[in-house]
């Protein structure tokens, strides 16, 4: 069995990523063998809808579950139509992830944990003029 | 002629800059292309009314014809389609009603359906018309409304578009096309820090522009060296008055109130005519 951990580097000393639509790379390890590939996000500089297409491309790796920080409300979507079970909260090392994950410490997430755009690296800017109804 | 009121920062006075300048010189009408928060209507006692409905066209899918290829998937630039194990998905808040994915399939499966965006209105005085538009609360994407309003600025006349604020794709798309475009900001550090994003946008469009200082006189000069530095002309400076202020509160335009302005108004347009 193959999960999908989002990670900042390409090995397993890499941090995770917290971010899922919008993460460097994937790192598709077997637990038990330890055994791993990495795939870069095709999503992580996307203008709109990383979370989506990051699943489509999860999605056709064969992964059944999918350790990451956050995920927002459309890549849980899209994740759950895959049938993907989706785990947050993940921090630390690649290694220390999959530890965990064997020892049954992660948590599955039974909604998504941010809203859209939530990984997005600029914050929005600029308040607006006054208000003001009609007259 | 065309011409636009911009800003890289909300909140500096491109709305009192437009209406102001609209009703200081002759010949004019207003399009206010902020439609996620359209203002310069309340400057006027007159009523807007609905001139029309703003609608994109959004895909609908025919799942039995649908082989699940991807070939739509792929080819949305903004990722609102999806194929996901043996689904498809689509997100239409991501959706910008393009209509690709309708002509790259290769199944005939895709349909379009109109989306309701939002609404035109009209209204204004006699002498001066102005349209605005409103999208709809949730909807993410103005442009279409923006496109739309542009459409009825009359070529007889000195249209001034009102811009959202910002240097995303609803200010481009309102500014684009102007014979010039007037940048309001104010003398602070975030009025600067916003002016030099704008300013790299109007070169990048290519578009001549010119500066205003509204609220002269409440932080310090640096907006005037970097202008001096770049050579930006410096159309005008409104200075912070509080009777400015006061009629601004009442929803009554300065140049009505205080009509002694109206020859700064008229000067700035003199400037921008030399120009454009």
């Amino acid at each position: 069995m193959k999960i999908a951990i989002t990670a900042k580097g390409e090995n397993l000393e890499s941090e995770v990523d917290p971010r899922f639509g919008r993460c460097q790379f994937f790192i598709i390890i077997d637990p038990d063998t330890m055994e791993f590939e990495v795939m870069e996000n095709p999503s992580a500089m996307a203008m709109g809808g990383a979370g989506p297409q990051a699943s489509q491309a999860i999605s056709g790796m064969g992964v059944e579950v999918v350790i990451t920080g956050n995920v927002g409300p459309n890549a849980f979507q899209a994740l759950n139509a895959a049938g993907i079970k989706v785990m947050t909260g993940a921090s630390g090392t690649i290694k220390e992830v999959v530890e965990k994950y064997k020892s049954g410490n992660l948590a599955e997430a039974g909604n998504p944990t941010v809203g859209t755009h939530a990984g997005m690296g600029q914050g929005g800017g600029g308040g607006r003029g006054m208000g003001g109804g009609r007259r | 002629m065309r011409i636009s009121v911009a800003s890289g920062k909300g909140g500096t006075g491109k709305t009192t800059i437009a209406v102001n300048l609209a009703l200081s010189i002759d010949n004019a009408m207003l399009i206010d292309c902020d439609v996620e928060g359209p203002n310069s209507h309340i400057f006027f006692k007159e009523q807007m009314v609905k001139l029309k409905d703003v609608s994109i066209p959004a895909p609908e899918f025919d799942l039995d014809k649908c082989t699940l290829c991807g070939k739509c998937a792929d080819f949305c630039q903004y990722n609102a389609i999806a194929i996901v194990g043996e689904k498809l998905l689509f997100f239409e808040e991501l959706c910008h009603g393009c209509g690709g994915c309708k002509i790259i399939c290769p199944e005939d499966a895709i349909a379009e359906v109109d989306h309701h965006i939002g609404i035109i209105e009209k209204g204004g005085t006699e002498s001066i018309t102005l349209y605005h538009g409103l999208l709809n609360i949730g909807e993410p994407f103005g442009v279409p409304i923006i496109r739309e309003l542009k459409g009825f600025a009359d070529e007889s006349k000195i249209t001034i578009f009102d811009s959202p604020p910002g240097t995303a794709c609803p200010a481009v798309e309102a500014m684009r096309d102007s014979d010039f475009c007037i940048l309001v900001t104010e003398p602070t550090p975030f009025g600067l820090h916003d002016l030099t994003l704008t300013v790299d946008v109007m070169r990048e469009i290519g578009t001549p522009f010119g500066v205003v200082v509204n609220r002269d006189g409440i932080g310090d000069d640096r907006v005037d060296v970097y202008c001096r530095n770049e050579n930006i002309q410096l159309l005008a400076k409104i200075p912070n008055d509080l009777d400015i202020a006061r009629l601004y509160s009442k929803g009554v335009p300065i140049v009505e109130g205080l009509p002694e302005y109206k020859a700064l108004f008229a000067e700035m347009f003199d400037k921008v005519r030399e120009v454009a």
